[in-house]
Parts: C-alpha cells; structure tokens; sequence
C-alpha cells in the first residue's frame, strides 16, 4: 500500500499518535515528530484564515487539506470535534480522503470506547494500532 | 363556552376508560418478547463508563475485577429468570434443569445466543480435575470488543463481567461455582484482538450429587 505515515493531532496541536507504515517512510526522532506536529496545526490555522471563501455554513472555512510535493503527498482530515488526521502517500492516491475517514471511524471505536484512555492523551491503545495495521498495510520490517 | 369544554372533556374521559376495558388487561398480555438487539455503541460507551467508575474507587487491579465480577453476578441471577422462561415458552414446557452437564448446555448454548447473538465457540471439561469446566471464545465478546488494556493493567480482563454474569446464573440455578474469565495469550504469527476461557469451577457438593445421580 503507498501510505507512508499517519499522524493524529489534538484539538490543542499535540501529536497523540504517529505511525508509518512503509519502510520508504523517513525515521524522525520524537521531537521532530512533536515539531511536525505543531507546524501542521498552526499551518492548519493559518490557512483557514486566509481562505477567501466562506464555509458552507456561512463560518469560517477549513483548512489545509490537501499538500503535493514532486515525491509525495499530504492528505489531512478535521473531524467535528477538532482533532485532524494526517497521511502521508506516495502520489498515486486516490482514496485518501476514504482512508482518513475510516481511520476515524477505528478512532471512536478502539480509542474512545477504551475506559483506560483519557481524551487528548497520547493513544497507546492496542486495538487501535492492529486495526490500522490491518487498514493501511504492513509493509514494515 | 367553559361549560360545554368541560364536558368535552368528561366525554373524553369515559371514551378512554372504555378503551381501556376493551383491550385485554395487562395480567393478561402476552410476555413480550423484547427488542432483540442494542446500539453497540451505546452500550459500549456505558460499558466503559461503568469500567472508568469503578476504576477510581479501588486500589488495585484485583479488587476492579471483582466489583466488575459482582455487577455481572446481579445481571446474571436475573438473567436465569428471564432466559429459562423464554426457553419454556419456545419448547412448550415448564421444565428445570437439575443435571449439570444440560445445565452448562444452557448456560454456553442458550444464554449466549440470547445475550450475544451467537452460541459460544466451545464448551469443555477438565482433563485434570473433574470439578472444572472451561467455555472459550476465540474472539472477544462484543462486551469488551474496543477494550485494549494498557500495559500497566496486564491481566486485567473486562469480560470479568460476563463471568460474574455466568455465576449468577449458575449460583440463582443452585449449581454455585466460582467463574473467572483468563485472556488467551497471542499464538498466531498476527496480532489480533485476544480471546477468552471462563474456567468454571463447581463447588463439591454440585459434583458429589452429580456422580450419584
């Protein structure tokens, strides 16, 4: 599968959870993951403000969601309550924004169903990485 | 103007009593046969809220099991009621189970098609002790289903429940025995979600007057 890596962000900016999937994908340290991470949030912000078009509800419009690159390409998902979804994928993908969606579904079921989890925490939740193994690939060694 | 609204009113009365006394009494209804299926989402949210409050209020992992074995055994003793009579009904006769082997076909065939929707996977005895029975599931119950533990917890298995809910039941039917419930440890080359053995352990007075029947 061309998925690289998958990023979860809190409502606040903090990464709760990174995971790649192909062995193409770059290793970073955890800070550079934590960097990422709040550079994706605020970039998020800011495009949303720049947007010269309104929302389809008269507010303020999303933002960033798609970002290609010559190599690859970054898909990112908002759900309603503010947590977004990012996917790095080679550039052949089509059904990204599908993926991002199911991703989200697993995370109501595995993550926020789990008594042991506190929401805005890192996910550390078993059920939720074999899930998404089995969605996105197991292309690691 | 108000005294005919009254009256309207009155005359409204008396036409619902009637209607009343047409349809036929409570008493004498049908048993109705309930809804067969809940939001599994709804109740999962429940499930784990119950985990999350009981959590808070012990010490150790230990004492979390039990409070959770001791909901399910409430559950469980009505669920004896509730499921027998339904048996009944279907076969066309009051019967109870007195012998323990048809009573463990109830409890691992019946009462989980009711309570889970499916029979479970399988039912065995003890090669060692005779007083031991084990039901097995490969996958978890839709109970526990989005329940991962966290490493701090291992061992703590939430279908401690469902093996306090199978106590009670055994218990209510007069067959007392101590259930727990044992997560199967990962043997497949993949990572799936762990299965579960209720290992039922009878008191001896149940297998002493088993073997002399």
């Amino acid at each position: 599968m061309p998925v690289y890596s998958l990023y979860v962000i809190s409502k606040s900016g903090g990464v709760i959870y990174h995971q790649s999937y192909s062995k193409d994908a770059p290793k970073l340290s955890m800070n550079e993951y934590l960097m990422l991470g709040s550079m994706f949030h605020s970039l998020y912000a800011i495009t949303s403000e720049l947007s010269p078009v309104p929302g389809p509800t008269g507010g303020s419009s999303s933002g960033m969601q798609v970002l290609e690159s010559d190599t690859f390409r970054l898909q990112c998902f908002q759900t309603p309550t503010g947590i977004k979804f990012y996917m790095t994928t080679d550039l052949g993908m089509t059904n990204a924004e599908n993926l991002l969606k199911t991703c989200y579904e697993l995370y109501t079921d595995y993550v926020v169903k789990n008594p042991f989890y506190e929401l805005d925490q890192p996910i550390r939740c078993e059920l939720f990485d074999i899930n998404l193994e089995k969605l996105l690939g197991t292309d690691r060694t | 103007k108000k005294f005919q609204k009254t009256s309207s009113v009155h005359e409204a009365r008396i036409s619902e009593m009637e209607k009343k006394s047409q349809r036929p009494n409570i008493i004498n209804r049908p048993l109705p046969k309930g809804k067969g299926e809940v939001s599994l989402s709804a109740f999962a949210f429940l499930f784990a809220e119950f985990v999350r409050y009981s959590e808070g209020r012990v010490s150790n992992f230990n004492d979390l099991e039990k409070r959770l074995s001791e909901a399910g055994y409430m559950v469980g003793v009505r669920q004896l009621e509730l499921q027998a009579h339904r048996h009944n009904l279907e076969q066309g006769k009051m019967r109870r189970e007195v012998k323990l082997l048809p009573m463990l076909t109830f409890v691992a065939y019946t009462v989980w098609k009711a309570v889970f929707g499916k029979g479970c996977d399988s039912l065995e005895k003890s090669t060692e002790l005779d007083d031991e029975f084990m039901i097995s599931e490969s996958h978890p119950l839709p109970l526990a289903k989005f329940i991962s533990v966290p490493k701090d917890y291992a061992g703590l298995n939430c279908q401690q429940f469902v093996a306090g809910l199978i106590e009670g039941l055994l218990d209510a039917a007069d067959f007392p025995a101590r259930v727990t419930a044992h997560t199967i440890a990962d043997k497949g080359p993949q990572r799936s979600a762990p299965g579960t053995v209720f290992l039922i352990k009878f008191h001896a007075a149940v297998i002493a007057r088993s073997v002399d029947a």
